[in-house]
């Protein structure tokens, strides 16, 4: 336990001596975060609340792309076979990289939250402990993700492309990018199948509908078993050696990480729950922002206090 | 005769239909520094890779301080130390940052400052790995081989691709751990490195030991000759020289006379009779012993960086 600690301690050292990480990790998320806040959202507390889950669901998200990155990258230049030599395990690597990954994202997430409600006025942020909880556990999974990436990719170029080809369905079709609802219901069936879309309309639900972790139940125990499932296969596959290549057959163990989202697709394309939940959302903001435009529209009402008699003495 | 502490039989190593390591043998007994020497490729890293517990032998038994490197390997990681050949640290990890995250690995550890004072990083140590000089960066993993105080210490290739006067540097280091009677596995393929560090060498070729012993014992048993060349006032016949005492074959080459000799000291006195009762003198005398790379020469009909 004692060596998890060390290595995230100095995961998140290097992590934060590294310029990279500050564009990447600081000031994108907080780019994206005005853009939709002051451009999309119009600084309209209410839109603003409702396009919280999608950024902070890209910021969650985002988790497996830094991670497998690393990864390789310690394993080509060598670095985890001089640490395979050591007492160090490999799931106190993987274990630590998840963690670090964590304590990283974690503050930029608070910056936005913080922003959100001083800056642009969002009434609340729905229930706190449901977000806290669905960050949590997104940027582990999604962290988890980045892990198997890192396992089933033998140089830094197939990651980066294995990185690619998951990263747009996953910020394109899950709602993050373009509203879940501006989708044609083909595409919404689509999305159906993958983690992203659970996590930003579970965020949503939370800021926006005040869900509590009970009414996200079916969201939280999918991601949770989903990063059981990705951590103990990154484990399988787990290499400290660059030569160890890993063969063809094994890749597709990355097509098991997708069983549980399958599953639950399934369910939901036969329910329809989420695509009724987002409807509702949505149908909710539009009421909202017709009854305000109505009540800015409505002509003053008469003055109907009688005019004050004058004090007297004041002549 | 006490339990080696590392005991080697059979060991075979093989990567698809490539045998690395073809049933190679030896023990190591404590407070030893055993070579490994050998050209690249010859089956050395694998062999003491093998012993470090970062791969399975196909076949083949290995124990290191008792442990099976292939079943105990966690328990095997608190007793030896390692610098690997080909492996890196983070950039941006600072020397002594790095020796106290590797000293925390182990419940007993050596004093990281002591550690930083006796290899001389002192002055490194707020230096990001990067920073540091390729000499630097081997004695840093040196350094970091010893946190655990190991009971064997591995070192691959300690000194490959730096520079000579980084390399004596080395040496002096391995030469001090020898002194306190470290148990030190070595792989090299410096002939100069061996015969300097070495207690005992085995020769290892194409996946096997082909001859192990002292350097001493494995130049001696090698039936290369000890050369002497020498230049003289006046002309002498080849076939003269040759039948003198000690001297098995000799030929003229470039002015200068090579006796390929069996005994050096009858040779040298028989021929300084021989040429004074010719009135001849001597002009210079060189003697070359040969080398261990004169051995593998013997043994393979190849040169080690062939």
């Amino acid at each position: 336990m004692n060596h998890l600690f060390l290595l995230t301690g100095m995961r998140v050292r290097l992590a934060l001596r590294n310029k990279m990480f500050f564009f990447f990790s600081i000031v994108m998320p907080l780019v994206f975060f005005f853009l939709y806040a002051a451009v999309f959202g119009k600084s309209e507390p209410r839109m603003v609340a409702y396009l919280l889950g999608p950024v902070l669901g890209l910021n969650v998200m985002g988790s497996f792309w830094g991670l497998s990155a690393a990864l390789v990258m310690f394993r080509e230049q060598g670095i985890l076979r001089r640490f395979h030599v050591s007492p160090v395990t490999e799931l106190d690597m993987l274990l630590s990289s998840i963690f670090a990954n964590y304590a990283l994202a974690l503050p930029t997430i608070v910056i936005q939250l913080f922003l959100a409600r001083f800056m642009f006025h969002v009434p609340s942020l729905g229930n706190i402990f449901s977000v806290w909880l669905l960050i949590t556990i997104g940027i582990v999974s999604f962290g988890s993700l980045g892990l198997v990436i890192a396992s089933v990719t033998n140089t830094m170029q197939e990651t980066q492309v294995l990185n690619q080809l998951l990263w747009l369905p996953l910020i394109f079709l899950s709602g993050a990018t373009i509203p879940f609802m501006f989708l044609s219901n083909a595409v919404q069936h689509i999305a159906l199948f993958l983690p992203a879309t659970y996590l930003v309309h579970g965020l949503k639900r939370a800021i926006v509908d005040h869900a509590a972790p009970t009414a996200l139940l079916v969201v939280l125990l999918s991601l949770t078993v989903w990063f059981i499932l990705t951590l103990f296969l990154s484990s399988q596959l787990f290499r400290w050696e660059p030569e160890a290549k890993i063969g063809r057959k094994a890749k597709l163990y990355v097509a098991a990480t997708a069983i549980p989202f399958f599953l639950l697709g399934l369910w939901e394309a036969k329910y329809g729950r989420v695509i009724a939940e987002e409807n509702t959302t949505i149908q909710r903001l539009d009421a909202a922002e017709k009854a305000e435009k109505e009540k800015a529209q409505q002509p003053p009402k008469p003055a109907t206090e009688t005019p004050k008699a004058p004090a007297p003495g004041k002549h | 005769m006490p339990e080696p502490v590392i005991r080697v039989e059979n060991l075979v190593k093989r990567y698809g239909d490539v045998e690395a390591v073809r049933g190679v043998s030896f023990s190591v007994s404590e407070g030893e520094v055993f070579g490994l020497l050998g050209p690249n490729g010859a089956g050395k890293t694998s062999t003491v890779e093998i012993l470090e517990g970062l791969r399975n032998a196909d076949s083949g038994t290995a124990v290191v301080c008792g442990y099976d490197p292939g079943k105990d390997a966690a328990a095997l990681k608190y007793v030896i130390g390692a610098a690997l050949q080909s492996t890196a640290l983070p950039d941006k990890l600072r020397v002594m940052e790095a020796l106290k995250l590797f000293a925390s690995f182990y419940k007993a550890h050596k004093n990281p400052e002591e550690l930083l004072k006796r290899f001389g990083l002192e002055e490194k140590r707020n230096a990001f790995y990067s920073q540091l000089s390729g000499g630097q960066k081997q004695r840093l993993a040196l350094a970091i081989a010893l946190i655990n105080d190991p009971k064997v210490v591995f070192l691959d290739e300690p000194t490959a691709g730096l520079d000579p006067q980084v390399r004596r540097e080395i040496y002096d280091i391995i030469e001090e751990l020898k002194r306190d009677k470290k148990t030190i596995v070595l792989t090299t393929h410096y002939i100069e490195e061996a015969e300097r560090l070495c207690d005992r060498v085995a020769i290892i070729d194409h996946g096997k030991v082909i001859s192990q012993g002292s350097p001493l014992e494995l130049k001696q048993a090698s039936g290369d000759k000890t050369r002497i060349e020498v230049r003289l006032a006046k002309s002498e016949s080849d076939l003269t020289l040759k039948n003198l005492e000690g001297v098995h074959d000799c030929r003229a080459l470039n002015g200068a006379y090579v006796l390929h000799c069996q005994r050096p000291p009858q040779a040298i006195v028989a021929l300084v009779k021989h040429l004074e009762s010719q009135n001849n003198e001597l002009v210079s005398l060189e003697i070359f012993t040969p080398s261990l790379e004169d051995v593998f020469i013997e043994l393979t009909g190849r040169r080690l960086r062939d």
